[in-house]
């Protein structure tokens, strides 16, 4: 078995768009998805817009000096906005388990992305 | 069978290889490590073959590339893997040489492998002609106009994407079947074209590419007998290979379809291609790869050039442009209409074809222009196009043709 992200790109201007009623449709369809597939769903999140996002990153590109060596730590650099701007932005994500990529693939199939589409990405084992 | 070791060991690579490989996987679960112990195990035969070459030589080289793996199993020289074993599913493997023929389908689960979706249709092909085919890295960089180091990295990255990704070894089953196989067809319909006309080199045949096309337009064959595409795509492969032998001149020169000697195309694979050309066509919905056989079945059935029948292959392009309008089967539509209904007929196909982005530095298009422009009288028209052509092609196979037709305008 393997555990896949499926991460829903879309594009925001498109969802800021949806009248109420249509909002409600496509989430609907997320409940069905969820219904559904609830055996193999090991997890999954719906996003606020990338307009609230933050992001902290290490100044320089990395090599901080902090405690483990890794992390930005007390020198980070935090800014307004999304790691990276993009048109069709990440909206949400279900985490899967099974058994391979064709399986994940089907599933992915499924999903109601209907302003974008879905990546799928095989986790690794740490 | 070949009397000598080394003979063998060439014919049972050339037939074995992908059967051999694709049995081994379902060992190693692991495509490179596979590799590396068939690869030993070819090597042991050279010397082990010298006693006697053994009666099923797939089977004994199955027996020790399986035995190498389990061997480096032991010996955990496999043990840190930074790569999740292929997915393979859960069958208890045949005893070796167990009668019957009811192994599980390794062979065509290494196909459905390496013509994953998942993968670019570059990858697909190679990976294909890699672990199916055997050719080695720098035979399938020549064959796509790419470095050896390219073509390795690119191989190199496929193969990891199905480890880590976990593309299952597996035939598809038959709710996703009809939406993969149309993948792997195309697979083979391009290792046929690219066999058929080199694009570049000092070859105009990869005859490695044609044969391999060959073996798997049949493997697919026995697996699919009913699938009209199959059956398309294997007419295609005989009708477009009878021909092989009379393409180019004692000199390697082309010689094209009207001056090749017909009394030397394989009557064998024409009579077959024809009769599953007839299966195939009728099939609803239309089969393209049958209205492209058929379009080589009529060229095959003139006995003489003249004889050639270009009213139906106009038709048949008809039927191609209908559902899969290209610009490539515009420019061939084109140029039959310019045998049916003459030159000048043709060029006014070509004119509306003037302004088509995708045709720009696409050699055959001048090299079509000339031709009518010359049979319509017009030479130094003809010279141009011509020169142009012989500018855009790759192939030095092509570029000599053009230069003797240019001297025969002369």
């Amino acid at each position: 078995m393997g555990q896949y992200l499926i991460l829903l790109y879309e594009d925001e201007a498109s969802w800021a768009a949806v009248g109420e009623h249509e909002a409600g449709e496509i989430l609907a369809a997320h409940g069905r998805f969820g219904a559904v597939h609830g055996d193999v769903l090991r997890g999954g999140g719906w996003l606020h817009p990338t307009a609230t996002a933050t992001t902290v990153r290490s100044p320089g590109g990395g090599g901080s000096q902090d405690r483990d060596g890794f992390a930005a730590g007390e020198d980070a650099l935090v800014t307004d906005g999304p790691f990276v701007e993009t048109k069709e932005a990440l909206g949400g994500f279900y985490l899967v388990e099974v058994p391979d990529l064709d399986t994940a693939l089907a599933l992915a199939r499924e999903v109601p992305a209907p302003f974008g589409g879905v990546e799928v990405r095989p986790l690794r084992d740490m | 069978m070949s009397a000598d070791p080394a003979g063998a060991v060439a014919d049972a690579h050339r037939r074995e290889w992908a059967s051999v490989l694709a049995a081994t996987v379902r060992v190693t679960r692991d495509l490179d490590l596979a590799e590396e112990c068939v690869q030993e195990a070819y090597a042991q035969a050279l010397v082990a073959w010298g006693d006697g070459v053994p009666a099923r030589p797939g089977a004994w080289l199955t027996t020790a590339a399986r035995r190498r793996a389990l061997d480096l199993h032991r010996r955990s020289a496999v043990a840190a893997r930074a790569l999740p074993l292929l997915v393979v599913d859960e069958v208890a493997p045949e005893p070796l040489g167990a009668p019957g023929g009811r192994e599980p389908d390794d062979l065509l689960a290494l196909l459905f492998t390496c013509c994953h979706p998942a993968l670019t249709a570059e990858a697909r092909v190679a990976l294909t002609l890699r672990l199916l085919g055997g050719l080695s890295t720098p035979e399938i960089a020549r064959g796509f106009l790419v470095t050896e180091p390219t073509m390795a990295a690119r191989l190199t990255r496929a193969k990891k994407k199905i480890a880590a990704a976990g593309v299952p070894f597996r035939v598809p089953g038959a709710d996703e079947m009809p939406r993969r196989l149309g993948g792997v067809l195309s697979v083979v319909h391009l290792v046929l074209t690219t066999g058929h006309t080199a694009p570049a080199g000092a070859t105009l045949v990869r005859d490695d590419l044609l044969d391999r096309a060959h073996d798997l337009a049949r493997l697919l064959r026995s697996r699919f007998p009913d699938d009209p595409d199959v059956a398309g795509l294997l007419a295609l492969v005989l009708l477009t290979d009878a021909r092989r032998g009379t393409r180019t001149g004692p000199d390697g020169e082309l010689v094209l379809l009207a001056d090749q000697d017909r009394s030397r195309w394989d009557a064998a694979m024409i009579a077959e291609g024809r009769s599953l050309v007839l299966e195939a066509l009728p099939a609803r919905p239309v089969s393209r790869y049958a209205v492209l056989a058929a379009i080589a079945a009529v060229h095959a059935d003139a006995r003489e050039a003249d004889d050639t029948d270009w009213v139906e292959i106009v038709g048949l392009y008809d039927v191609l442009a209908a559902r899969w309008p290209s610009p490539v089967v515009a420019l061939n539509r084109a140029v039959a209409l310019g045998f049916a209904d003459g030159p000048d007929a043709g060029l006014a196909a070509l004119d509306a074809l003037a302004d088509e982005p995708r045709l720009a530095g696409y050699g055959y298009l001048a090299a079509a222009r000339g031709e009518l422009l010359r049979r319509a009288g017009r030479p130094d028209a003809a010279r141009v196009a011509l020169e142009e052509a012989a500018m855009l092609t790759a192939n030095d196979v092509e570029r000599d043709l053009l230069a003797r037709r240019l001297d025969a305008l002369a």
